[in-house]
């Protein structure tokens, strides 16, 4: 029977402080890994336990903190990615808000096994109580010496540092993230150099999502057989899912890496609301591609996902009834990619800003013939053609709602109205 | 704490000062409340990076306010979930007790109306954040509400002055 572990404390009361922490047995996960782990032993005990990133990407974390070379002369930053800025995502604003010395643990745990003694949060400006709530817990574990010059007693210092954005989707793509906290304009990089070699200052980095870092005290405690006895073997581990939209019982939901998609909205989310009948699924972000009714049996994991033609992405979980217009929820979704590209590659800055301009025509009813030719032309200039994975979340998401939705599309254009007004 | 001394503090967890321009920027709106040419020319000398390099900054990320914002910034999200759930006709609701379209200011200062991209906070929509503040599960007599609270907060001769000018009141 799956229990929560992540979101364990999240509806204790004073779950934010310390001492609510350490008495639900936090902190020992450090102790444990600084008095009987290398950080090599602490490197091996996740790679077998194959947690994959929870950003987005789904790469495996122990592989990732296996790349950072040693003795290069340089200091080892670890980053944490807090940046949540996926549309349909708030997974990682409750831990920090409600739990933050699980991240504080895992950033612990994780600086030490890649030899990091600094490590920045970059987090979201927008995200004041969960900054506040941050900023007290940080200065709480300095004062109980789980954080600052030998920790717990040990060789291992470590600081951990906030770092606020302001209000730019970008920042959380990795390399994008870097430039911003080295003060520049947030601009993906070209890889190689991968950041574990490369990355902030030009020295080894390692950046982690929350949740992924908060995963880290619990293989440490439990072994990394109990975090691959938990759903798919190739992508395991208790996973947050962000239920939001038109769905009865909107909130963030605990549940095993795997759970079928239709199972996690119609019995955990309570399904549709009351009257209406749930038309499609984005399962992970608005970067990622709708899901129509009819393939809601699909697995919530990276590979399941993969194959349907979607991906899990964020776990944002957006639910979507048939009193909505799909062709605005697209255009909506294209609204955002056009607003938050950078700017630097020609073909997401001037292709988006077009696809947006027919897509609003369209969803006016002023589209005309050649229209949806154009965007599946645009969709394919776009895709694969960028720096990041940003113009790629755009083109992915619109083929979607004109492969699965074309008719809608084409009644507004035939109609001249949109049938939904 | 004077600002300068926020700024040099907030310095010092980096080891380049370039790094420290984000944190120089949050600290000098707080201070002044938006970021004109002036203001960023002095986070400019006391972190000693070039200018330009600010107001790159300044004018790329949506939180940095280089033209004055009213007392109470209304930062309404529009994104998918929050569209779903009617953030659509809250704005509409917005726009016509305020007598402004978004992006604009009320002519007494107190509020300024925008659509932001998603708050992060979707389970709880439609989301506005109001300064340091999320208000969430909104309609149109929790909005109506939340503007009585916020005029209640400046002196009474403002509200006043304020009322007088806020058509549908």
């Amino acid at each position: 029977m799956f229990g929560p572990v992540l979101l364990k404390n999240i509806d204790v009361a004073d779950g934010h402080l310390v001492s609510t922490y350490e008495a639900g047995g936090g902190y020992q996960a450090l102790e444990k890994a600084l008095r009987e782990y290398t950080p090599d032993e602490v490197i091996d005990l996740v790679k077998r336990s194959n947690l994959r990133g929870r950003g987005g990407a789904g790469f495996p974390t122990g592989m990732k903190w296996g790349f950072v070379p040693k003795r290069t002369g340089k200091p080892t930053y670890l980053c944490c990615n807090a940046d949540e800025g996926e549309p349909g995502t708030f997974k990682d604003r409750i831990i920090m808000e409600r739990d933050p010395h699980q991240l504080i643990e895992g950033l612990a745990v994780s600086a030490y096994a890649i030899g990091a003694e600094t490590a920045y949060v970059y987090i979201r400006g927008e995200y004041v109580t969960a900054i506040r709530r941050l900023q007290q817990a940080i200065a709480e574990a300095h004062a109980k010496g789980y954080l600052g010059k030998r920790v717990l007693g040990s060789d291992f210092n470590f600081a951990v540092h906030i770092h606020c954005g302001a209000g730019a989707y970008i920042c959380g793509e990795e390399t994008a993230m870097l430039e911003s906290l080295e003060g520049k304009r947030a601009q993906p990089r070209l890889k190689p150099p991968f950041p574990a070699v490369a990355g902030l200052y030009a020295s080894p980095t390692v950046i982690n999502n929350v949740e992924t870092l908060a995963c880290v005290p619990h293989i440490i405690m439990r072994g990394s057989d109990w975090f691959r006895g938990i759903g798919p073997d190739k992508s395991p581990g208790p996973k947050l899912y962000c239920l939001s939209g038109q769905v009865r019982k909107p909130g963030l939901y605990e549940l095993p890496m795997g759970i079928q998609l239709r199972e996690l909205v119609e019995n955990h989310a309570g399904g549709a609301l009351p009257g209406r009948r749930i038309k499609a699924v984005i399962p992970g972000g608005v970067s990622a591609p709708v899901i129509p009714e009819h393939g809601l049996e699909v697995r919530m994991d990276f590979d399941s996902l993969a194959a349907a033609g979607s991906m899990l992405g964020s776990a944002g979980v957006i639910v979507i009834d048939d009193s909505t217009c799909m062709v605005k929820v697209a255009t909506r979704i294209i609204e955002f990619f056009h607003h938050e590209s950078c700017g630097k590659c020609t073909p997401c800055r001037e292709g988006l800003n077009w696809v947006v301009k027919v897509l609003r025509r369209i969803e006016a009813g002023e589209g005309a013939t050649g229209d949806l030719e154009q965007l599946d032309m645009l969709c394919k200039g776009i895709f694969g053609n960028t720096f990041c994975a940003l113009g790629d979340g755009a083109a992915m998401g619109l083929r979607a709602a004109l492969a699965h939705f074309r008719a809608e599309f084409v009644a507004h254009i035939e109609d001249r109205r949109c049938p939904f007004h | 704490m004077t600002m300068r001394e926020k700024i040099e503090e907030a310095a010092a967890r980096y080891p380049d000062q370039r790094s420290a321009i984000m944190p120089a920027l949050l600290i000098a709106q707080e201070e002044h409340g938006h970021l004109p040419g002036p203001v960023l020319e002095e986070v400019a000398d006391i972190l000693g990076v070039e200018r330009i390099w600010v107001y790159e900054l300044a004018t790329f990320y949506t939180l940095f306010h280089t033209e004055p914002v009213g007392m109470f910034h209304l930062q309404l999200c529009d994104n998918v979930s929050c569209m779903l759930c009617g953030s659509e006709d809250l704005l509409d609701h917005l726009e016509t007790v305020l007598g402004i379209r978004k992006g604009d200011t009320t002519p007494d200062g107190l509020f300024t109306l925008s659509t932001v991209e998603c708050l992060g906070a979707c389970e709880m929509a439609p989301v506005m954040q109001v300064g340091d503040d999320y208000h969430a599960h909104l309609d149109v007599a929790r909005i109506n509400a939340l503007l009585d609270s916020l005029r209640a907060t400046v002196g009474a001769a403002s509200v006043e002055h304020a009322s007088a000018r806020l058509p549908g009141e």
